[in-house]
Formats: C-alpha cells, structure tokens, sequence
C-alpha cells in the first residue's frame, strides 16, 4: 500500500498519439528482444529438449466512484468512471526453465481520460539461469525495499501513475542485468538504454492537479533524453534475521519535477523535467518472532542540495487473532525526507507517520484486508485507505479499495485532490 | 516445559541405548513405552534418510462441510539438510488458482528455532521475509496447518508408545507424539506407523484444549529408489468443522538434480 500522490503535482495535455509512443517504444523493446532470442538461440543449439509454453493472464473491470463533482476546469464531471484492463502473459521455457522469455503486455480502455487509455509492455524479457549467475536482458520489473506505506530505495521502474496514486503501478524498463551469487551474497549490476517517461491523468482525468502535466514536452538534463544510459548497483544478503540490501543507482531521475511554463496560447501548463542523479540507498529488514522491522533510506545528488530521506517502522503480527486462523497485523511507520523544496520534484512524504492495520483471514476465498492512515506532521492533512480483496471463484476475484483524504489546508499537497476520495471497485477474471 | 525437556533427552538417550543393543527397533521392552515410541520413530527417520532432494506435482482439493470444492496446484522442491538442528530446505510454487499462479514460498527448516520462511509475490515483483510465528495457521486455506507440511524432523517431539493394532492389513505401531518445538497448534498427536516399513498410515490430531481436531490417514504409498516410501494421497478431515482437504501427489522425482543454491531467496525471484 502506498500514498504517494504523483497526480498532485501532474496532470497532462491530452495526447492522442499515446499509443503510437507506445508502439515505438514496443519496437525498441522488440529489438532487444529478438537479440536476445538470437544470442540465446546460437548458444543452445545443441540442445533437444522441447520446450514449455504456458499461457495466462488477467482481464478485469474496475469501477471507480467519485462522491464529489470534479474541481478543475477540463475534467469529465462523472461521478463514476469505469474502466477495462487486459493483462495476458506468455511464457516460453526450455532447458528445463534455465531459459525463458516472458511477454506480458498490459491494456487499459477508459472512456474518460484518454491519457489514462494506454497500452505498456510490462515485460519482455529472456532470461538465462546458471550456476551462480542469471543473465535477464529486455523489458522487466525490478522491485527493491522492505516498507509498506512508502516505496523510497525502489528505482529501477517507472511509476504508472495513471493506474493508481499508491504508485505501485510500474512501466516496463528495458535493461541488462546481470546477477551473480556468492556465498557472500548477491551481487545485481543494471544497464538501462532506454527510460520510460512517467504518465500522468489527462485534461479530462480525476485526481490530477489544477493545471494537466503535458507529457509530451518533457524536458531532460541530458542532451540524450530518454536514451540516456542509466546504471545501477545492487547487493543483497542475508545475514541470519536480517535481510540486507545496497544499491547505487546513477541516471535519470524516476521523479520528474514539473515546471510551469505558458504554451503556445500562453496557458501555463505543467512540464515534468528528468535530471540526472545520483542516488544511494540501504534498505533492512529484522525479522524477530511476530515483530518485523523495517528501515530504507536514501541519499540523493542532482536535484538542488544533496538530500537524505529515511522511512522505517515496525510490523507485528497476531497470529490466529482473527476467528479461527485470522491474522492480525499492525503497522507504523515513519518517513522524513530532507529534499529542498524548489530544486527537487515534491513529496508527500516530507515528514509524515503512518498506521495501519492488516486482517488476513486464512480462509479458502483468501480474504484480506488492509487499512492505514498518513498524517501529515507539517500540514496535518491525513489521508486514508482501506483495501479488501477476495476470491469469489477459481477464476473470479474482487477487490475494493476506498481513499479519502480530510483536514487539507491550501498549502497542503493534497489540496488540489480535496475533491478525489473514491471508492474503487475491481472484479477479476484470472486465466 | 522443563519436565518435557527432560523427558525428552532422557528417551533420547535411552532410545540410542536401546539401538545400540538390537537393531531391530520392535525389540524394544513393551515396559518403557517411551523408549520403544522413540524407536519407532526413529525407524521410520533412518528409513527417510539420504533421500537428497525431491521434485513434486501437488493437487490439493478443499471441500467446505456444504460440499462446496476449491483446487490449489503447486510445485515443490525440497533439499534435504542433514546438519543437526537444521531441516530441509523447500520452495514451493503455486499454478493455481490462477490468482495466485507464480506466488513462491521458501522455507528453511529448523528443529526447534522458528523457520526461515520468505514470500514471492509476482505482481509487485516483491520478496518479503516473513515471520514464520504462524505454525498452526492454516496452508492456503486448508485443513493442512503449516506445521503439518513443514519437515517432519525426528527431534520435534517425543514418543510414547500406546499400543500395537492392526491397521487396515498391515500391523500398526501406535506411537503418541509431543510437540517440543513452540507455537505448535497441538496439544498431542497420535501416529500409527506400521510395522512393515515404518510408514506414517494416520494421525490424529488433539488442539490445544486436547480434544481430537484433525485425522489425517495416507493412502497410495509408493517407493522410490527401492527406499523411500511416499504417500500420494493424504487426507485430511477435520472434525470440529467437519471441512476436508485432500492433497494427492502427482507425480514426485528423486535426486533430480536440484542444488542447494537453487533454493535460496535469490531463485524465489525468477520462479516460473
């Protein structure tokens, strides 16, 4: 679960050829794809075993509801905004799965919001396993860290912020990455040709800001722009109770901060720019009995003065609390982040605390819940969310996740969403 | 706790005494019921032992007291470790229900100390390290606890023999057991192994009020490298509930191959 509120400081100049930028970026991707079928295909040649295809994948409608009629200018004044999802995968393995490529693209149809309508390749990648080393090369999905309410050391992939604001949505980012593991620990070195923009909600979209990002004239530090190459570093161990991790990554920045600029028609619009940063990250999680303990932190340069941000907390856990076998899990957490407030793209999580609460029920249909708040100690807004989800049948599953936000002032971050709380609804068709 | 303690590493000491002295294990004294349950149970350990490593297709069926049924599929590795007070590594994969396809669970093993367990969970990419607290909750929603799949390691309980009967067509050791490890969901169990190939046929379950909760009976034993007996179909009814989960192995292989670097927290991330 996460609050990150990327929608604030974003909002867009509906594109219609966001589609067409897709597919360009799907015929890089396919580039590098095919090289690797080609590299791995010379390589096992002599091998005759026939290999596995495997086909599966999600389709799902999502209904969201909005209480409140929409607060800025250009928004569609609906109160409900339904939405489809398609998200088959295909995998293919042999060598007895120590090859493997994975195709996962991803479809979303809004009639509302056409930036929202948008197609992705999550993944497109061969994967080799060997003894001691694993070689992925094409688009995949990276994650790093160990907290709930916030996704702080996490850097490899893109936000897709239009699919939801806990951020946890990500865009497909094509790399190479190579990973050895050593008595030692685990050792991940990262190539990225290729950096994905983040997506913003359209002039016609809820939950964005006042003015609508305008994606389409994104500015970068580098004279590469998106093909600026991005590298990262990472090692992981595990050292008893304690799960390790160390990263440094230097790139274009996953954040972009958003410039006020007029158009041609001297509207101020809203422009996101990429910088290059530096940026180095420790994450660590304690594991002891029914208590968990989690810390992330970064250290960043390129975005005004170097700053430091940290998120940590504590989970513990009341096993069988709940009925017969329910769990109950409860969760705080911390997060400070030291970024200079003209220089760096914002943050809702300048110095916040979350609470939070977890019901797993152990039951059949696999219920959970979860339900946390974010106070805000500078602003004292709070923001609260409650996701439920369940299986109705082998193939069927529901989720509801409710938002809301409460005791916004003007110069909160929130402000311009104070009109947002919703209630999404999701049913599911896995295959 | 103390008195279970002492118990425990008096019948130890007198179990390997009395292997010394015979190696058949029925020859035991019928007075000493706890040394005599020690060394059933130790047959049937030393009988399990070497086994390396196993590959498994699992189908579990759970069937709700109206009937109604759900299918779990799932994979299954496990390592043999043969350090004492450590037990075996296992990472198990899930194909279905669909919602949960690619969702991996790792396990290692300890006698006495809390597991290490971590999960996979392919959507967000994530692997969490989890506590491993929950012994007695329920496996996916089952009637199978977590401790009753986890690696049955000789020193987890102790032993008293009850009772030799006949069980089915075979002779049956009855043999009760104690959980020394913590946070178990049980107050005692009752094994019945039989005495032709030290095989667990049934076992009954007491919770913690010690009134009977679950029996579990195995069914289609086969052997493996003309040594290692598995059960392909384990039945589970629980009969506070009256809810049945019925886990059937389809297919289970023998020293395939598998490393102890494959499971690691590592390979939960490129599970398929």
């Amino acid at each position: 679960m996460r609050f990150a509120n990327n929608w604030l400081m974003g909002k867009n100049h509906a594109t219609q050829n966001a589609a067409l930028v897709t597919m360009t970026r799907g015929a890089v991707l396919a580039g590098a794809f095919m090289g690797a079928v080609a590299f791995s295909a010379q390589v096992r040649a002599d091998d005759d075993e026939g290999g596995n295809w495997d086909f599966s994948g999600f389709a799902a409608m999502d209904l969201r509801v909005f209480p409140d009629s929409a607060l800025h200018s250009g928004q569609r004044d609906q109160h409900l905004n339904p939405s489809l999802v398609l998200q088959p995968e295909i995998s293919y393995e042999w060598n007895d799965g120590d090859d493997r490529i994975d195709f996962i693209p991803y479809l979303r149809i809004d009639p509302q919001d056409s930036e929202r309508r948008h197609a992705d390749i999550r993944e497109l990648k061969y994967l080799h396993i060997d003894d001691g080393w694993d070689l992925k090369v094409g688009a995949d999905k990276v994650f790093w860290g160990v907290t709930e309410s916030r996704h702080l050391v996490d850097i490899i992939n893109q936000t897709d912020a239009v699919e939801d604001v806990d951020g946890e949505d990500k865009l497909g980012q094509p790399m190479i990455n190579l990973g050895l593991q050593n008595e030692w620990g685990d050792v991940n070195f990262f190539a990225m040709p290729y950096f994905r923009e983040r997506t913003f909600p359209g002039r016609k979209g809820r939950l964005r800001g006042s003015i609508p990002v305008d994606t389409d004239k994104a500015e970068y530090e580098s004279d590469m722009e998106e093909f600026h190459p991005d590298f990262a570093l990472r090692y992981t161990t595990v050292l008893g109770d304690w799960d390790l991790g160390l990263a440094h990554f230097y790139g274009t920045s996953r954040e972009p901060r958003l410039l006020a600029r007029p158009d041609a028609n001297g509207q101020i619009t809203l422009i996101p720019r990429y910088d290059i940063i530096n940026q180095s990250s420790v994450d660590v999680q304690a594991t002891f009995d029914e208590w968990l303990w989690k810390l992330e932190s970064i250290y960043r340069q390129g975005q005004g003065d170097d700053f430091f941000a940290v998120s940590g907390g504590v989970e513990y856990t009341f096993f069988g609390a709940i009925g017969d076998a329910g769990d109950l899990g409860v969760l705080a957490e911390y997060h400070y982040d030291g970024r200079d407030e003209d220089d760096a793209p914002a943050t809702v999580f300048n110095d916040d605390i979350f609470v939070g609460a977890r019901i797993t029920l152990n039951d059949t249909a696999d219920t959970d819940f979860l339900a946390g708040v974010v106070f805000d100690r500078l602003d004292h807004d709070r923001s609260f969310s409650v996701e439920a989800n369940r299986r109705l049948t082998d193939h069927w599953t529901i989720e509801g996740e409710l938002r809301l936000s409460d005791g916004i002032s003007e110069s909160s971050p929130l402000y311009d969403a104070r009109r947002d709380d919703h209630l999404q609804v999701r049913l599911n068709y896995y295959f | 706790m103390n008195k279970i303690l002492l118990a425990s590493v008096f019948s130890l000491s007198l179990a390997v005494f009395a292997g010394s002295l015979s190696s058949a294990p029925a020859l035991a004294d019928n007075s000493d019921p706890v040394a005599k349950g020690t060394a059933v149970a130790e047959e049937w350990d030393r009988r399990d032992q070497g086994f390396g490593d196993s590959e498994a297709i699992m189908k579990m069926e759970l069937e709700n007291r109206h009937g109604e049924k759900s299918l779990r599929e799932m994979r299954q590795q496990i390592f043999e470790i043969k350090e004492d007070g450590l037990g075996d590594k296992s990472l198990t994969i899930f194909d279905e229900p669909r919602d949960v396809k690619g969702t991996a669970f790792l396990s290692f093993a300890k006698t006495f100390d809390p597991d290490d367990q971590w999960l996979y969970l392919p959507a967000l990419k994530r692997v969490k390290r989890i506590s491993s607290k929950n012994k007695s909750g329920p496996f996916v929603g089952s009637e199978f606890a977590y401790e009753d799949l986890s690696a049955q390691e000789l020193k987890k309980y102790t032993y008293t023999w009850l009772r030799d009967e006949a069980c089915g067509e075979l002779q049956c050791a009855v043999v009760e057991q104690i959980p020394v490890y913590e946070d178990s969901g049980y107050t005692r169990m009752v094994t019945w192994y039989d005495l032709s190939e030290y095989r667990q046929q049934k076992i009954d379950y007491y919770d913690r009020k010690n009134e009977l909760l679950k029996t579990l009976n195995f069914g289609d034993y086969r052997q493996y490298l003309d040594k290692y007996w598995r059960s392909h179909d384990m039945f589970m009814v629980n009969h506070q509930t009256g809810k049945k989960t019925r886990l059937v192995f389809e297919k289970i292989e023998f020293q395939t191959g598998l490393q102890e670097s494959d499971l690691t927290k590592n390979s939960l991330k490129r599970v398929n």
